[in-house]
């Protein structure tokens, strides 16, 4: 897999840093990683490690310092807002913590949205976005504003969302931070539905009922890649972390409240 | 059909935040409503006093004799001043810069006019043929008095075109004799004038012949000049050397001014150019002060909307929307909105115009309020430009926020 030129995501030598004031805050130091396409992913990490920059950095929300990136075969370097908003458009989906439906809009329309601008005619965006609908079991809700939709529901709108523009990776920050443990399991099923059909999955999650629901964990600590391999040997003996919240950290003396 | 598609989603997002599109679509259409009232008014104020100078020509002295109030050369005040034909001969040949002059004699009595049994009574006014230019007569049919009428003491008349219809029905008037308290006079002519119907129903006749017929001697009540296109000091310098001839034929102080009464239309004119470029300046200083205010008001409500929609901008890039697009959605939203209601704005003002004018009718001092339509449309043009520049600025903003940025939880 390392190196492969295949991998559908892969980072080498990855350095990016947020300008305090005067000073700077390295935010990532020198990530190396390789996701070869199809994969279910977990990027887990304590608050402030790194994990929601590295999501941006992959789905070009953010830029990078130096390093390399490349996607789907192609290099990811400065570009231009027009240019990252183009491979966003195609090869990219986003599912956030706070579900970023535009509330004026119903269901359909958000997930019709991604469609608008790829320039695809509204009936047949529309008529497509209510089977992404379907597919996430949302077909009845198609007119109902976001307000008026569950948490889980209107995750599973922005799922339908992510999924509309067929893109190679999506993902997904947080996707359960919102929601309760069920309505959690529930979305995480749908995701892994959706990786089954061979869409690359990568999900940022403190939780570890989710990561252990994933293939592969990947644990970030302070900018670094402090562990990379399936849940089972990510995690240390059951009845070492306390079940729902507890950190990907190996100390768990040292845990700090979810962000 | 992505053009259109452009539009429907432009629409969409309109209908959906009623709110914000009425706040900025209120501001504009106010603005333009507001501005169009106070351009059609300051208009209407300057017709009015426009109209109050349409009958008379506006380079006019008008001269008229009154009583000596203080004593002069031992001479005791309280004598009356009386014109005679020998004033209006030095004028007329000595005073420098008089383009047009005539004297009037005023006939006393009734004056009952007849045409085979009609009988009325007009104003009958007796003049040089200059007259037509001091009241700005318009001859319809014939012509107006002429010098050899004066000089010949024709029995000659030029009437008015009400005079014609009342006493002549529809029967042709020239050639005609009317009797004029007994004495009969030919119509040589017809006229009109803009200054009303008062005004149309005058008889002008030969002041000679008045004088003779009437038992007026060579009095004249009254002397009327024009002074071509001199400025209000010349035409001051003309009334101050009439005001000296006059005083030095007469035996009376030149600066007694019960002595002789002169009007000088000039230096009234200018007093209302004067006035007219005040109002208009007003009119104007408060026309772009509240342009400014509205520009200010579009501004604000453009910058706020664009704040509040950030986070939408963010999640718009993050589907795929691109920077170009994202400031075309705000620009085109921006230009639609206030485009209809500056339009909204205008009908509304002029429709307020219309009903101003018409409740209030036909007044002295307010007439025709109406608003020059060029002026109406480039006020709304620069509201929708200026709706444009103020999204612009923050549209360009929100294109450039990373989606990160936009879309980080609250």
């Amino acid at each position: 897999m390392e190196g492969s030129g295949d991998a559908m995501i892969r980072l080498s030598r990855l350095n990016k840093s947020y300008p305090m004031g005067s000073s700077k805050l390295h935010v990532l130091k020198g990530i190396d990683l390789s996701i070869a396409p199809g994969e279910l992913v977990a990027i887990m990490g304590a608050s402030g490690s790194g994990k929601s920059t590295l999501l941006n950095v992959l789905g070009l929300l953010d830029g990078y310092d130096d390093g390399d990136y490349h996607l789907d075969g192609q290099r990811i370097g400065q570009m231009s807002e027009t240019k990252a908003a183009g491979l966003r458009a195609s090869l990219l989906g986003f599912v956030f913590q706070s579900f970023n439906l535009i509330p004026f809009k119903t269901a359909v329309e958000n997930v019709a949205l991604p469609l608008y601008y790829q320039e695809v005619p509204r009936r047949k965006r529309n008529k497509l976005a209510e089977e992404y609908l379907d597919r996430v079991g949302l077909a009845d809700r198609a007119g109902h504003l976001p307000r008026e939709l569950s948490g889980g529901q209107q995750q599973r709108v922005a799922i339908a969302r992510a999924l509309i523009s067929n893109p190679k990776v999506i993902l997904a920050d947080e996707p359960t931070g919102a929601l309760d443990s069920q309505t959690s399991l529930e979305v995480m099923e749908v995701l892994r539905q959706i990786n089954a059909t061979g869409v690359t999955l990568l999900i940022v999650t403190h939780e570890r009922e989710v990561a252990a629901r994933t293939r592969r964990v990947i644990r970030l600590r302070d900018g670094r890649i402090e562990g990379d391999g399936p849940p089972e040997t990510a995690f240390g003996p059951p009845s070492f972390a306390p079940a729902a919240f507890a950190q990907a950290s190996p100390a768990p003396l040292a845990a700090t409240p979810p962000s | 059909m992505f053009e259109l598609d452009t539009w429907q989603e432009i629409l969409d997002t309109v209908r959906k935040n009623k709110l914000r599109t009425f706040l900025t679509g209120f501001s504009v259409a106010w603005g333009i409503l507001m501005l169009i009232v106070l351009l059609g008014s300051g208009q209407g104020l300057s017709r009015g006093v426009e109209y109050g100078f349409r009958d008379d020509a506006t380079n006019a002295i008008w001269m008229r004799s009154g009583q000596t109030s203080v004593p002069w050369k031992g001479l005791r005040p309280g004598r009356n001043v009386q014109f005679k034909n020998e004033d209006y001969d030095v004028i007329r040949e000595g005073v420098k810069g008089v383009d047009h002059i005539t004297a009037r004699y005023f006939i006393r009595g009734t004056l009952t006019v007849a045409w085979h049994g009609e009988t009325s009574s007009f104003d009958v006014r007796a003049v040089h043929p200059d007259h037509q230019h001091l009241e700005k007569s318009i001859v319809t049919e014939g012509r107006f008095l002429n010098p050899t009428d004066v000089e010949e003491h024709r029995k000659v008349a030029a009437i008015g075109e009400r005079v014609k219809a009342q006493l002549f029905k529809s029967a042709p008037a020239i050639g005609e004799y009317l009797e004029i308290k007994g004495v009969p006079f030919q119509v040589v002519g017809v006229f009109t004038d803009e200054g009303g119907e008062g005004e149309q129903e005058k008889i002008y006749i030969p002041i000679s012949t008045a004088q003779r017929a009437y038992g007026g001697a060579n009095n004249v009540a009254m002397i009327m000049m024009t002074v071509g296109d001199a400025s209000v000091d010349e035409s001051q310098a003309i009334a101050t050397d009439l005001r000296m001839r006059i005083a030095e034929r007469h035996d009376f102080d030149p600066d007694d001014k019960r002595a002789v009464f002169i009007s000088n239309a000039v230096v009234e004119f200018q007093r209302f150019v004067d006035l007219m470029g005040g109002i208009r300046l007003f009119v104007w200083v408060i026309g772009v002060g509240t342009l400014l205010a509205g520009v200010v008001g579009v501004s604000n409500i453009m910058m706020i909307a664009v704040k509040e929609r950030t986070k939408e901008i963010g999640i718009r890039k993050a589907v795929g929307a691109t920077p170009f697009s994202v400031m075309s959605l705000i620009l085109k939203e921006a230009i639609l909105v206030t485009g209809v209601a500056g339009y909204v704005g205008l009908v509304a003002g002029v429709a307020l115009l219309e009903l101003m004018s018409r409740s209030l009718g036909e007044s002295e001092m307010f007439r025709n309020p109406e608003v020059d339509f060029g002026v109406a449309v480039s006020a709304t043009l620069l509201l929708i430009l200026a709706g444009g520049v103020a999204g612009f600025f923050p549209a360009r903003k929100a294109a450039a926020i990373r989606p990160v940025e936009a879309l980080r939880d609250e």
